[in-house]
Formats: structure tokens, C-alpha cells, sequence
């Protein structure tokens, strides 16, 4: 391959994926300042380490770098924000009124009646560590492979994160129906 | 363990969702799940989360960020342009890394790369090193922005120490010399060399002193060396099997005091 020079690779290569440094940041910041400081950090690392990425998935690479960035950042609230009781519930487990089913389609239903507002503060006030599998799984559309690799989890524990994140999403939408 | 309304299977559920199943894995779940009212549950509940992300929740990057973004990478390339060539005796690590894996790739044979790769080892780390340097100072300026000094400020090296415990891979050595006039004032985590490193901060009157922790070759040991960069003090050393660097703007005289006085420091 006929390189082109180091700063033209990096705009090639990682400036793609931008959008999705920001998107990340955002998320696990909550706050618009914050996150533009993390990826100004994390842009800064990456520049700094592009030279050494020999990988085939850069936009994974910049997300690990964000990230990192991220959780070492002091802003990062790592406390738990707001946890309904059933956010200790084990994955696996099902309320038993669950077990009931309620005929209508759920689907159609909170797509109409729930503005894209609504569903952005529900997702933001999960705890972090459920917040960033879901958004790298739900927004950025990554593989349980690759979510793991960013955040440097075993699988197992992705897919109950991920699990758990769901789960309390759902019981916060019912919750709010109900009141 | 399962109790009476928990099915270990869920997980398998959510997998089958996200497009991570093969199909007999899904065939093989399809057959439990056709009985499985737990299983049934948990699928309505997931399709229900995922049905929430719709249009609007992507948060692109604003057009002023990415403006300043933009901004500073160019200001970042061209000053890192800028300050490799006027040294020009030392060639940029980029250029070497590329010259040796051509060089690699056009040799005749393997054994002979290999034959020769460990005195040209000794020719690659000498260039190297300046850019690690730069990094330090890099690292150190970005430190002082507001806010970004230290993720667990303390003057107490038994609160700094095990804060570090799951962050890093590795026990960073913390030792407070206030006793020496430069006290502890906390620890961050950084990244430089390409790996997370240990960042311990210290204080001398009005200065701060960023001291660079990462593990060397075991048993590793090389005395102080003190060096300047874009008006930065900085002193190397290796002890006890770790890399450390430290960087202030601190005069010279005064941070290989506190290079010598940490050294010594039990």
C-alpha cells in the first residue's frame, strides 16, 4: 500500500469516527462541556498514538481511547444517580407480574406516546456501567465482541449488563405508565 | 442458580435479539423458549427496551466542537511537525518504525532479520526516546488544565496508593516527601508510551510536580537524567523495576533534588 503521510492517515482514519467519540462521550458524561473535554483529551491520545495502532478497527481503538479518557476524567459521576429497587434484581430474574402477558403491542405504543426527550432521561439516569454497554450496543450497533474489548469486560458480563440495562428501561417506561 | 421465576437462559434470549446466535444456537433456544414463560417475558420486556431507541438519541458532534477539534489537531500536527525538524539529528520515531519494517519486509530471510534485530534494537530506542519525552511535557500541560490534575486528590499516600488497586495493572510505588518540602497532593490516571500509567502529584511552594510511574524490565535500575523541554524540567530514572519521570516547571536544580530525595525516600 502506497502510504499517505501520518497526518493524512489519522484524518483518514480515525476522524470518521468523530461522531462516534462524541456520541460516546456525551452519553457517559451526561453533559455537553464534559464531553467535549473528553474528546479533546481522547483526540489528543489518539494523534499522540496513532502511529503505533497497527489494528483493523479503528473506530473500536478511538472508543477504548474515549473511554479511558472518560473514566479518568473527575466530572465522570461514577455514583449511582437514580435506582429503582428492581435495579438489584439478578438477570434472569422476572417479576411475577411479568409472567402476565397484556395483550397490545408494547412496541407501537411507546414509540408513540414516548418523545426521544423522554427516553434520553431514562437512559441517563442508568448507573454508568449499564448506560455505556447499551449505548455502544443500541446507538453505535457493535458486537458483544467488540463492547467488550472497549471496556475491557468479559463477555458474560456485557450481555448481563446489557441485560440489566434493558430490563430497567422497561420497568421505568411501565413504571411511568402506570402512574 | 435458578429459582422459581429465574431461568438461566435469558441471557441466550437477549443474544438471539442482538444477532449474536448461529442458527442451530437459535434453533436449540427457539425449542426451550417455546416453553419457557420466563423466557417469554424477558423477550417481551427486551423487545420493549429496544423498541425505545429510535430516531434522536444519536448525539452527533456539534458543528463549533468539531470546529474546535478540527482547530486543534491541525495546531497539534503542525507544532509536533515544527519540533521534530529543527533537531533534525534524530529522526522521528515514525520514520524509523517505517524504515525498519521495510527494511523487514525486503529482507531475504527471516532468520536474518531476526539475526540483526537485536543490535538494531539499540539504534531504534536512542530516537525514541525524545518523543517519550515530549509526551511527559504533553501529559504534564494537559494535567494543569483545570480540574484535570488529580482524580483522587490526597495528601495521604494510604488513600493515593490503593485508589490506584483495579485502575492499573500494576502497584505504583507512592511516597509523600513532605517531610523534604515536596508533599503529596494526589494521583490520576494517565496514558502515555501507549499504556495507562500512574500519575503521582506533588507540591513544592507555588510548583507542581508531575511524577510518571510505569514498570520497566524487572530489576531494572538507571540514575536520574535530567533533560529540558519547551521550558519544562524533566528527570528520568529507573528504580526498583519502574519507569519514572518526573516534570515540572520547577528549576533544574530543585526537581533533581526531589528526583534524589524520592529515590532515597523509603
Amino acid at each position: 500500500m502506497a502510504g499517505p503521510s501520518r497526518e493524512d492517515s489519522f484524518a483518514a482514519v480515525v476522524l470518521p469516527h468523530l461522531d462516534a467519540a462524541y456520541n460516546l462521550a456525551r452519553w457517559l458524561m451526561r453533559d455537553a462541556t464534559a464531553a467535549e473535554d473528553v474528546v479533546q483529551e481522547a483526540m489528543l491520545r489518539a494523534l499522540t498514538y496513532f502511529a503505533s495502532f497497527k489494528g483493523v478497527n479503528p473506530r473500536a481503538w478511538l472508543l477504548q481511547i474515549v473511554r479511558n479518557a472518560a473514566y479518568a476524567s473527575a466530572s465522570l459521576e461514577r455514583g449511582v444517580q437514580f435506582v429503582p429497587i428492581a435495579a438489584t434484581v439478578e438477570p434472569g430474574a422476572v417479576a411475577a407480574d411479568d409472567l402476565v402477558s397484556t395483550a397490545d403491542d408494547p412496541e407501537a405504543t411507546l414509540i408513540k406516546t414516548r418523545g426521544a426527550r423522554q427516553v434520553r432521561e431514562l437512559i441517563a439516569a442508568l448507573p454508568v456501567e449499564l448506560r455505556e454497554p447499551l449505548v455502544l450496543r443500541e446507538l453505535e450497533e457493535l458486537s458483544y465482541k467488540e463492547i467488550a474489548e472497549i471496556t475491557r469486560t468479559p463477555i458474560g458480563t456485557v450481555m448481563s449488563r446489557l441485560f440489566r440495562a434493558r430490563q430497567l428501561l422497561a420497568q421505568l417506561v411501565a413504571q411511568g405508565e402506570a402512574t | 442458580m435458578t429459582g422459581p421465576h429465574e431461568c438461566d437462559k435469558v441471557l441466550l434470549v437477549q443474544a438471539e435479539l442482538d444477532g449474536e446466535l448461529d442458527a442451530a444456537e437459535a434453533a436449540a433456544l427457539a425449542a426451550h423458549r417455546a416453553g419457557c414463560l420466563i423466557c417469554q417475558a424477558a423477550a417481551a420486556e427486551l423487545v420493549q427496551a429496544r423498541a425505545l431507541f429510535g430516531e434522536g438519541l444519536y448525539q452527533p458532534t456539534p458543528d463549533d466542537v468539531r470546529g474546535r477539534m478540527m482547530a486543534q489537531i491541525a495546531a497539534t500536527q503542525a507544532a509536533s511537525a515544527a519540533g521534530d525538524s529543527p533537531r533534525g539529528a534524530s529522526p522521528r520515531p515514525g520514520g524509523w518504525r517505517r524504515w525498519w519494517s521495510e527494511w523487514r519486509s525486503s529482507a531475504a530471510g527471516f532468520g536474518l532479520g531476526a539475526a540483526c534485530a537485536a543490535g538494531l534494537a539499540l539504534l531504534i530506542v536512542v530516537p525514541q526516546a525524545p518523543d517519550l519525552g515530549e509526551q511527559i511535557v504533553a501529559g504534564h500541560i494537559r494535567a494543569l488544565q483545570p480540574g484535570h490534575l488529580e482524580d483522587v486528590p490526597s495528601t495521604d499516600q494510604h488513600t493515593v496508593k490503593p485508589w490506584f488497586d483495579g485502575r492499573i495493572d500494576f502497584a505504583p510505588p507512592v511516597k509523600d516527601l513532605a517531610a523534604q518540602r515536596f508533599p503529596l497532593r494526589g494521583g490520576r490516571l494517565d496514558y502515555l508510551a501507549g499504556r495507562p500509567v500512574a500519575a503521582l502529584v506533588y507540591q513544592h511552594d507555588k510548583h507542581v510536580i508531575d511524577l510518571f510511574v510505569w514498570p520497566a524490565a524487572q530489576g531494572a535500575a538507571k540514575p536520574p537524567e535530567a533533560t529540558e523541554r519547551q521550558g519544562y524540567n524533566v528527570v528520568h530514572w529507573v528504580q526498583d523495576g519502574m519507569n519514572l519521570w518526573a516534570v515540572s516547571d520547577l528549576e533544574a536544580g530543585q526537581l533533581r533534588k526531589f528526583a534524589e530525595d524520592w529515590r532515597r525516600s523509603p
